[in-house]
């Protein structure tokens, strides 16, 4: 899977950073950083729920 | 419009619950046509997926179309985020999203957890019985939030009384007006206060990095909507969480003795009494369609967050609480572009507050009759009589 994250849909409400630490970060406008595109095992799982708690739509993912 | 008005199928619940209706309704294809309090007929949306499809699209579904409260001051929507929609929405918002993020938040532990060991402590030495309103979850983010934006702790008597008339839908809309105009008037002291000599808090910040680009009645606008969001609302949480919690001691023994559970039971807590009631209304920008209903343009739509919380396409057996599920993405905060900028905050409070006041008060208990206030946009309890 690759995480791909729209910098300017993302609203800054950091669900993701809760859900997925370690695969999101925001920036100090709160804008979403992906710290690993491609996580797997625990990370992919986490980066799932986090694709699906975002409000903005800010967050895909592409099955690679 | 006067006296009591018949209470919204909307704002209807059942303790924790909507009523047994909006299940029903769940099931029917469309959108349901209801009547809101203001009298504006709208269409009810009760679906998870339904509700989603709403709140994420602030193209179809604007927020400004609510008509402002008669005698409210002109500037009343300056600032409200809640009813602008983007791109006037997007820039005031990223004004104030970096003061949120998670890691400034995290900053903020600390502090809250001194705060509620401070009330944990009065509590204790006052002895039982106690309104835990009263003494824990409406003083808690009260300070919280007064100490973030810059506001004098010492005024809450006044705030709080004036947040209670404004979000209270059986008071006459004159009554409404009026207080909205007396919160903003008092906010416009704190604001030229702080424009004079911007200190270390939220409002010092906005007025030094953003006075440039934020008027004077915009400034006053965010600053009243995130005190009055900042403790209405969190203050809701943590009383009806905590009956809740009592009322289902295995789950309250879970959040007692497991750190591991708080965070999805902050969560779960949030799904199952999603205490804010609907949002705003949207307003319809063009002929559309939700679910198969036709929704014409300038019509309203009112979503229901508990009734998509109690959905079964986002949880297996939603009407029970169980706070050891996992995090569900629920829409408690809302969704899309207007989805709660406090939530990390709301979050932390929760996290910090629910397993103090258990550890704390391990024999606590329900003590007299909690009073449920439902005519408001957030639902909760007026008094939470305890002992321990
Ligand atoms: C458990 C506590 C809370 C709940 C249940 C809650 C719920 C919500 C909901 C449902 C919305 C969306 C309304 C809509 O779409 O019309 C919202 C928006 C908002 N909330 Fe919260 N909230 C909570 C705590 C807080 C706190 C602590 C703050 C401030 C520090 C806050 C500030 C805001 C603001 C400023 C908005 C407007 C965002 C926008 O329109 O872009 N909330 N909240
Ligand atoms: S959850 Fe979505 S909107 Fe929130 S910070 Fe992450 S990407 Fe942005």
């Amino acid at each position: 899977m690759r995480i791909r994250a729209d910098r300017d849909v993302c609203i800054g409400a950091g669900n993701c950073v809760l859900a997925a630490e370690n695969v999101f970060d925001q920036d100090d406008d709160a804008i979403v950083v992906v710290l690993q595109e491609t996580p797997d095992g625990a990370d992919a799982e986490a980066a799932r729920n986090a694709v699906g708690s975002c409000p903005s739509g800010a967050l895909s993912i592409e099955e690679t | 419009m006067t006296g009591a008005i018949a209470l919204p199928l909307h704002m209807q619940r059942d303790r924790y619950d909507p009523p047994s209706r909006m299940a029903e309704l769940r099931e029917r294809p469309g959108l349901e046509p209801v009547t809101t309090p203001l009298g504006l007929r709208a269409w009810l949306a009760t679906r998870y997926e339904d509700v989603r499809e709403i709140l994420g699209d602030a193209q179809r579904f604007s927020s400004a179309g609510l008509p402002g409260l008669p005698g409210a001051d002109p500037d009343e929507r300056a600032g409200n985020l809640l009813a602008l929609d983007p791109p006037d929405h997007t820039r005031l918002r990223r004004l104030l999203t970096g003061e949120f993020t998670v890691r400034r938040i995290r900053r903020l532990q600390p502090r809250i957890e001194q705060i509620v060991t401070e009330h944990l402590d009065a509590m204790e030495q006052a002895g039982p019985p106690a309104d835990l309103v009263e003494r824990f979850a409406l003083p808690i983010p009260s300070l919280v939030i007064c100490e973030l934006l810059g506001v004098p702790y010492a005024d809450r008597g006044d705030f709080h009384r004036r947040a209670a008339i404004q979000l209270d839908l059986t008071r006459p809309l004159s009554e409404r007006g009026a207080v909205a105009a007396e919160s903003r008037a008092y906010m416009g002291t704190l604001v030229d206060r702080a424009t004079a000599d911007p200190g270390d808090d939220m409002l010092g910040m906005l007025v030094r990095e953003h006075g440039a680009d934020l008027g004077r009645a915009e400034l006053i606008g965010v600053a009243s909507l995130l005190l009055i969001a900042g403790h209405e609302t969190t203050a809701n949480m943590l009383a009806l969480g905590t009956l809740a919690l009592l009322e289902n001691p295995g789950q309250a023994a879970a959040v007692r003795e497991d750190p591991a559970v708080t965070a999805p039971a902050v969560e779960e807590l949030m799904r199952f009494l999603s205490v804010v009631h609907s949002g705003m209304p949207r307003q319809v920008t063009r002929d559309t369609e939700v679910a198969g209903t036709t929704l014409r343009a300038g019509e309203f739509v009112v979503v229901s967050l508990p009734a998509a919380d109690r959905d079964r396409a986002l949880v297996e057996d939603p009407d029970r609480l169980d706070v050891g599920r996992a995090a569900s993405p629920h829409v408690a905060f809302g969704h899309g572009v207007h989805h709660c900028l406090g939530a990390p905050l709301a979050r932390m409070e929760m996290a910090i507050a629910f397993p103090a006041l258990l550890r704390r008060f391990p024999a606590l208990a329900v003590a007299g009759e909690p009073e449920f206030r439902s005519a408001a946009v957030v639902y909760g309890l007026r008094h939470l009589p305890v002992s321990w």
